[in-house]
This record gives structure tokens, sequence and C-alpha cells, in this order.
């Protein structure tokens, strides 16, 4: 139930972004969904991607750290409040949101949410006894 | 093992009265032919027959850096050039390079105090010894070299770079002993990994460690990730090269200084007062063998203290304790006196910090500001930045219980920080440059 994401440290310097994402093209790798968290010094951006062994390789040959985490893609109604329905739910399970992140596509006339969760087993348990839909990676990673 | 027992073992005594024979030999020998140091003798009121005992020593002038400058680049040799065999010179980074030269037996006797110092790092005939050290001007190389000849150790001489082939020639050749710069044996092993191969499991069994100050945190560093037992070695181009001092592999504590060629001091780096036995200050040596460049006091700017203290391994010669830092190389940060060896041993004291870092040092609107720069890694890195926060802030805070200075982390990509192959370059001062 859980989604391969991939992180990458980049510095503050005008063109590593660029670099990222020649290089993901140059192997082939298409982004489905990214985030990019920053700092004054540096940022991390976060992906997920069609190809997530191949992105890894492919950023690591070039020189970038590249780490790998699970994450859970949630399918959120897409209408006022469709996205509370599913926090509220997971604050009443004391379940601890690290970060989130939209999806870049639709699924069926839902919006699509990206959770990093600090217990992710947990969190899928809540979302599904309340009927969430959870995605699976191998949908998320074709869509 | 001992390599050369008669005298490595030498009583105390005899080490003086040897020292003082060779030294007023030497004393005799500038004073005659080198006219910079009769000039500088002469200013000092002492003639060759005023040096009469040991501690006599201490009437005589210093010998600078920037004497070597100013004689650029034979004023000190002490014989005619048709004698010399041999000329190396430092890097020349700061100004014009400071040119030696090296007579016949001056080679040999530079081979014979590398080969003690092969044994006393644990090495021995039928090891393959793997010379990473610069060939060349540098006396690394060279210097290495014909001490691995001697001791009668297959030496390869492999010089700084090309990272891939060292690793693949470790493999093949079996080389049990290597010889670089510490920072360079770190990067070597983080390129074997790359290449998928584990440094672990090759025959290497011995490092000899030397160039450029490194901490005890450092060497367990080292020891783990390569699995050897890491030596430090010391030596300087001025006086010798590799094999003034180095440790031995018994007690890894304190470098045996060879007292039978080189006569070493602690000062006072303001006042130029000697210190006694153990106290801290700066390494001043007198060579009292050699013939190309003879060297009276030279200030060596290197920060130690001698260990007089008899040695588990059996050797006389006394010690210098592992170098704490240089006295060009420190920093002066808000009055607080930093070096960089201080801070080498925050970073590497925390869990996946790799010793790979600079400081900058910054001067805004008349404060001083540092900046460690520190490269992050796959063990470092998280998709959370508050985990990379408090990792800056651990370093942060640590620095500031150590020195009382507060800094800034930057947190930088893999290799971003120069990697050099010979010594690696730790301090970017840029108030200098704004002066």
């Amino acid at each position: 139930m859980k989604v391969e994401q991939i992180s990458i440290f980049i510095e503050n310097k005008s063109g590593r972004l660029a670099e990222v994402t020649e290089a993901l093209g140059d192997a082939g790798v298409n982004i489905r969904a990214l985030s990019l968290a920053d700092t004054s010094d540096f940022g991390i951006l976060r992906l997920i991607v069609d190809k997530t062994d191949l992105a890894k390789s492919t950023l690591k040959e070039r020189g970038f750290t590249v780490n790998k985490t699970e994450v859970v893609a949630v399918e959120v109604p897409d209408r006022p409040k469709g996205l509370f329905g599913i926090l509220q739910v997971l604050d009443r399970a004391s379940v601890n949101v690290e970060y989130m992140y939209a999806f870049v596509e639709r699924c069926g006339g839902n919006a699509v949410i990206i959770f990093r969760f600090d217990n992710p087993e947990e969190a899928i348990k809540v979302l599904t006894q309340h009927n969430v839909n959870v995605l699976q990676g191998d949908r998320i990673y074709s869509m | 093992m001992i390599w050369n027992d008669e005298f490595e073992t030498l009583p105390k005594e005899a080490i003086e009265s040897l020292q003082l024979k060779r030294l007023k030999q030497t004393i005799e020998r500038v004073y005659a032919t080198v006219p910079f140091y009769r000039n500088s003798f002469k200013e000092a009121n002492v003639t060759p027959e005023s040096i009469k005992s040991l501690d006599d020593l201490r009437r005589l002038p210093f010998t600078l850096k920037s004497d070597m400058r100013d004689n650029y680049p034979y004023g000190l040799f002490a014989v005619p050039l048709d004698q010399i065999v041999r000329i190396h010179a430092s890097s020349g980074t700061t100004g014009k390079p400071t040119v030696v030269g090296y007579t016949r037996r001056d080679i040999k006797m530079w081979a014979e105090l590398m080969a003690r110092s092969f044994v006393a790092a644990g090495a021995h005939r039928g090891d393959v010894i793997h010379n990473a050290y610069g060939y060349g001007l540098f006396t690394g190389g060279l210097g290495a070299h014909y001490g691995a000849e001697k001791l009668g150790a297959s030496v390869i001489p492999m010089s700084g770079g090309n990272t891939r082939k060292q690793i693949m020639i470790m493999q093949d050749f079996g080389s049990t002993v290597l010889t670089c710069t510490p920072s360079y044996s770190l990067y070597l092993a983080e390129a074997a990994a790359e290449e998928g191969v584990n440094i672990q499991d090759l025959k290497l069994r011995v490092g000899i460690f030397g160039a450029e100050p490194w901490t005890e945190e450092m060497r367990r560093e080292i020891e783990a990730k390569l699995n050897i037992k890491a030596i430090d070695i010391y030596g300087l181009s001025e006086i010798l090269g590799p094999g003034v001092a180095i440790e031995c592999h018994e007690a890894q504590h304190g470098l045996h200084i060879w007292e039978d060629h080189f006569i070493p001091e602690i000062i006072n780096p303001d006042t130029g007062e000697v210190l006694p036995d153990g106290e801290l200050g700066e390494l001043v040596i007198t060579t009292i063998t050699k013939e190309g460049i003879p060297m009276i006091r030279y200030r060596t700017r290197d920060i130690t203290r001698l260990i007089a203290e008899p040695c588990i391994c059996g050797r006389t010669h006394r010690r210098i304790a592992r170098m704490s830092g240089r006295t060009d190389d420190m920093l002066i940060i808000r009055g607080v006196n930093v070096f960089p060896s201080q801070i080498e041993s925050v970073l590497v004291s925390i869990e996946g910090v790799e010793p790979h870092y600079q400081l900058i040092v910054e001067r805004e609107e008349n404060l001083d500001t540092l900046e460690i720069q520190v490269e992050v890694n796959e063990q470092t890195f998280s998709d959370e930045i508050k985990v990379l926060q408090d990792l800056s802030s651990r370093i942060r805070h640590e620095i500031k219980d150590l020195l009382g200075i507060t800094c800034k982390v930057r947190l930088v990509e893999p290799k971003t920080i120069a990697r050099s192959e010979g010594k690696a370059k730790r301090v970017v001062d840029r108030r200098k440059e704004s002066q």
C-alpha cells in the first residue's frame, strides 16, 4: 500500500534543480509528483517517478545524495472539506503528518495527495478503516 | 622489531654526547660555508667555539621559512652544486618555493631513517608498499620510496591521483602497506565503495599517513573504514622530508624523533623561550648530520610537545606528540585560538558525518564569522528538513561547547569540498582578502 519516493539533497545554487530534471529526462524517467522543501541553504526535492531505481542510480552517478523513502498516496474527494475529512480522521487517531504534497494528476474525480507519516502502517490502517482510498504504488507510477 | 638496534636504543647520555659532537661539527661547517649563518651568528655574538654544551644551542638564532625564501634558490646550500644529487622544493603556495638539496650521503641517511620509520610502523621485508605520496618536487613520494627499497620491501611507485587505478592495483598487486595523506586514504575508501570494492577485503594491513595535520578521531575513522593500523609520520622538506619522526605500532602514542640526526626543541612561539619537555609549543629542529642544507634551529610552525618518558617499544628517542596544529594554521576568531583539527574532532565524533569539511572565515562589520561547510552523505541525509536542521544545530552546539564561539553550519552536497590528492585545504580566510 506504500509508494516509493526519492528525495534529493540540493544546495541553494542556481542550476542544480535543472540538473536533476535534465538527468532524469536523459534517463527517460518521468516525474509523477514532486515537492520542494527549502531552507536558506539547501532544499530537499522529493519525487515520485515512474522508474524509482533508475532515477536513484542516475542521480547518484551524477553525484547527488539520494534517499529512498516510503510514502502513502491517498485519494482525496475533490470538494470543499475533502482534505479536512481525511486530516480529521488522522488527527483523531493521533497520526502525525510529517509533510504532504499534492499529486500532479487526478484519479477519477478525486485529487491525490502524498503524505509522509512517521508511522505509515498505522496511518494506512486508520485511513482504510474510514473508507479513504489509499492508492497502490503501481497505480501511481503508471498514472 | 627495530631496524637499527644500535642507534635506536642508545641510552640518553650516549644520544646527548653524539648530538653535541655532531652539533659542533655542523656549526663549524655552516659557519665556514654559508654566509647567511656566519652573519646571523655574528649578529648574535656566537662563534663555533662558544658552543660547548647542548644548552648552548639556545644561544643561536632561529632560522625561518622566510630566510629560505630570501636566499632562494641555493643561498643556504652548504656544499657546491656538484655535490648535490637531488633537489626538492615545497609547493610554494604562499610565495616562492623553498628549495632543498641533498648530497649522496643525505639521500642514504634519509633512506635509513625512512627504513627505520617503516619498521617502527610495523612494515617489513616482503611487504608490498603502495606509495601514493606524490612523486616530484614534493619530498613525500621519493622519500618513502627510497626507504621502502632500503627496507627491502616491494614498493609500488603509484604517486598521487588516478584513484580508480590505485584501487585496481591495490586489489591486483596485493598491497599490504599504504602510504599517503590521511585525507586521501579516506578518499580511496570512498572511491573503492563507489566501485563496489570493499576496501576492507584487501590485504592492506598498515597505513602510514602524514603531510597534513590529522586527529585521533580521524585515525579511528581510517582504522575502521580501511581495517588497518594507521600510523602517524612526520617530516618536512626543510629538515629532510618524511621520516623525521614516526609513531611506533606498539604504542601509537607520540612520534619518535630520530635524535641521532635531529635535535628537537619546543619554544614559546611568541617569545622564543625554550620550554621544558611536556609543554606545548612550537617545534624547532636542528639537523646535525645533513650535508646539503644543514638547518640550525628551524622553526617548523608545528605545535606539539616533547614526550621524554620511555616507550614500550624500547626505542630511546624522545617522542613528539601528535601535531595539534600549526602556528600559521591557527585561526584567531573573535579572539579565540582555533585549530582546524579541533573542528575536525567534533565533526568526526558525530555519527555519519564525513571528515570532509572546510572552514570559511569572514569579517562582517568588524565581526569575525566562521562558517563550517560539511558534506551531506546518504547516512546523514533525510527527506525531512528537521533532521538536517537538527544535525546542523548539533554541530553548532558542540563547537560552541568546545571553543566557545558561535558558527554557522552549512550543509553542502557531497564531493563539493575539494578532495586534494595531496594536502586538504581546510581553511579559507577571507578576512585577509578584505583588508
